[in-house]
């Protein structure tokens, strides 16, 4: 589904990625893990062409990144960032609603209303639909950017952290939502995760970034391993089992 | 409404639903949903404002030095030539570059994402003077439309300069921006005047850089303004894709939307307006930053419910003025622009003590 070949990228000259390939299968969650400053809201912004791409390269769904249109690709692929700024005062429902752009060029079909207020209940919206954006906390707004790239409908979804801001309650539900769109519609998703807990709960794989380069890629049970996260983290984890599922002790 | 219950985190059987979706979970005590785009909530500021700009309208075709009152049009053929030769096409002139303005002055505010901007302030109108006093210099003789050619192209130029270095400015101060903007048009300001000096053309250039007004304009002297109504129209046309904008270059890229080229089309109608109203009836300040601020406040920035209104409440603003400044010193006129100063001021004032709807 998602191709990246020896990707390297260079901000004012000094390389933020380097030699960067991974094929990402079709269907199911993907952790993108690492430190601060590894480079993975850089790979994300390039499998969204929001940076061009300088060598390498990157396609999405037998999409070539660099080669195809725009507008296309916003039908096959929606981004979050990690840092949205909405300056602008829209009103919930129509932030949400300017996820459906791509497909209906601003004239909203019946079809179109249905997936926005779809999209608003499904990220408990609904009653702050007329609300301004700029009057939400940080949590609620982080929602509603969740649900303007949701109500995108595209099979691939890149998410920057989607889970900052986000209380227990949410973090745990937007996980839970974005695993159940992997497995009931086969949408494939990538998500830059902090708690690995997170990842270790939810995702099928984790590509792990540090300093640029990929250290890992691989099955989560096989990346939740105290040598892999010490390589990843740079320090000693402890991990616990329960239930059967690895907790990774991150804190200690 | 957000339900305080709603935001404690596991709260009631919520969390071992099987279902993950929050809808299900406690979708129930939500209140009924209303469209979030529906345009009955649109409407309404839409329908009342037009109103007030067509009563308006009506009086201004009956303000004035000649008397006329509405009985002698049918009689009396002097009352009908000054109608159609001079009320009129104030009248006219006047809406046409009050809503030119405003959605100027929202267009660039959108492109700048910054709401204290303004053509008139930033550089824009005095690119476009400065084009006008070149053609008036090197080829006295050329048509109006000639001039508004030149204008625009200048106020191109001198838009996109701004633009180019404004948003090189650190976008953690917001004020950076209109502070750079009044230097800028300062400057080009005072360019044109040194210019104007040197030519011998000072009186002339008063009027484009200072005070623009509508007492000279009669039939034949402003139709060029419609076109300014076409680029209005154009405005509202893109107008999702310039709301997209104002979110942003990775938004705009993210929905597929070619923002360069966004931006572009959003310097040429800021651009085509502005030196159209400059070579029409000269520089009007204030329309462009009032008005769209006060709409903001009022119903929000999504500009495809924002243009029409915006268009609608500059148009009134612009003539309310030029029929004040019409009566207050009757006979003699006070120019528009010196009553925008006083109104706008004060519309100002308002905008910083209206409470914004759903705070
Ligand atoms: N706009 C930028 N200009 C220059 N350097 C940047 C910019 N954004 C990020 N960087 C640098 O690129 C590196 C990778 O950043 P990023 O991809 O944001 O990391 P991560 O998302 O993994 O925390 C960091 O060293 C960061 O300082
Ligand atoms: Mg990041």
């Amino acid at each position: 589904m998602i191709e990246i070949e020896d990707v390297s990228f260079a901000r004012q000259g000094t390389p933020v990625l380097q030699d960067i390939s991974l094929s990402i299968p079709a269907g199911g969650v993907t952790a993108l893990v690492g430190p601060n400053g590894a480079g993975k809201s850089t790979l994300l912004s390039l499998m969204a062409r929001l940076l061009p791409l300088e060598t390498g390269r990157i396609s999405i769904a037998g999409k070539s990144v660099a080669h195809t249109r725009s507008d296309a690709l916003a039908r096959t692929v929606a981004i979050l960032r990690q840092d949205t700024l909405v300056s602008s005062r829209l009103r919930v429902g129509e932030l949400v609603g300017f996820g459906r752009f791509p497909h209906s060029r601003g004239r909203l079909t019946d079809e179109d209303r249905h997936l926005i207020d779809d999209a608003l209940r499904e990220f408990d919206l609904t009653g702050m639909a007329d609300r301004f954006v700029e009057t939400l906390s940080g949590g609620q707004r982080q929602r509603a950017m969740v649900a303007m790239a949701y109500c995108q409908g595209c099979d691939c979804m890149l998410l920057d952290e989607p889970l900052n801001n986000l209380d227990m309650f949410y973090a745990r539900e937007l996980m839970r939502i974005l695993r159940d769109l992997a497995d009931r519609q086969g949408k494939t998703i990538v998500i830059v995760l902090h708690d690995i807990n997170h990842a270790a709960t939810y995702a099928d794989r984790i590509v792990a970034l540090r300093d640029g380069r990929l250290v890992s890629f691989d099955r989560t049970d096989q990346v939740l391993v105290p040598e892999r996260l010490e390589q990843i983290f740079g320090y000693r984890m402890e991990i616990a089992t329960v239930d059967g599922q690895p907790v990774v002790l991150h804190h200690r | 409404m957000w339900t305080p219950e709603a935001s404690i985190p596991g709260d009631s059987g919520a969390t071992k639903s099987p279902s993950p979706m929050w809808g299900g979970v406690r979708g129930g005590g939500m209140r009924p949903q209303r469209g979030p785009l529906t345009s009955a909530t649109a409407l309404r500021p839409f329908a009342g404002s037009l109103a007030v700009l067509a009563a308006l309208a009506v009086a201004s075709l009956f303000v004035g030095v000649g008397t006329l009152n509405p009985g002698a049009l049918v009689s009396d053929p002097d009352a009908v030539a000054l109608m159609f030769a001079s009320r009129l096409p104030r009248t006219l002139a006047a809406i046409l570059a009050g809503s030119g303005l405003a959605i100027g002055g929202l267009v660039m505010q959108t492109l700048a994402r910054n709401r204290f901007v303004e053509p008139t302030t930033a550089g824009t109108a005095q690119g476009a003077a400065l084009g006008i006093l070149i053609v008036t210099i090197l080829a006295p003789g050329a048509s109006i439309l000639v001039k508004t050619v030149v204008a625009s192209i200048a106020a191109l130029g001198a838009t996109s300069v701004f633009l180019s270095l404004a948003h090189r400015l650190p976008p953690t101060q917001p004020f950076l921006v209109p502070l750079f903007g009044l230097i800028y048009g300062g400057v080009v300001g005072a360019a044109v005047t040194y210019i104007a000096w040197q030519a011998d053309l000072l009186q002339l250039v008063e009027v484009w850089i200072h005070n623009g007004e509508f007492s000279g304009i009669l039939r034949g002297r402003y139709e060029l303004l419609w076109i300014a109504l076409a680029f209005v129209a154009l405005a509202l046309w893109v107008a999702d894709r310039l709301t997209i904008v104002s979110l942003g270059r990775e938004t705009s890229i993210g929905l597929g939307i070619d923002y360069a080229r966004m931006l572009q089309l959003g310097l040429v109608i800021v651009s085509v307006i502005s030196a159209l109203t400059v070579v029409v009836v000269g520089i009007i300040p204030f329309v462009g930053l009032v008005v769209p601020a006060l709409v903001s406040r009022i119903v929000g920035d999504n500009l495809r419910q924002t243009i029409p209104l915006v268009a609608i409440s500059g148009a009134t603003l612009v003539l309310g003025c030029d029929i004040i400044g019409r009566l207050l010193r009757f006979p003699y006129e006070v120019p528009v622009g010196t009553v925008l100063g006083v109104v706008g001021a004060l519309a100002f004032l308002a905008v910083l003590h209206l409470r914004p709807r759903h705070g």
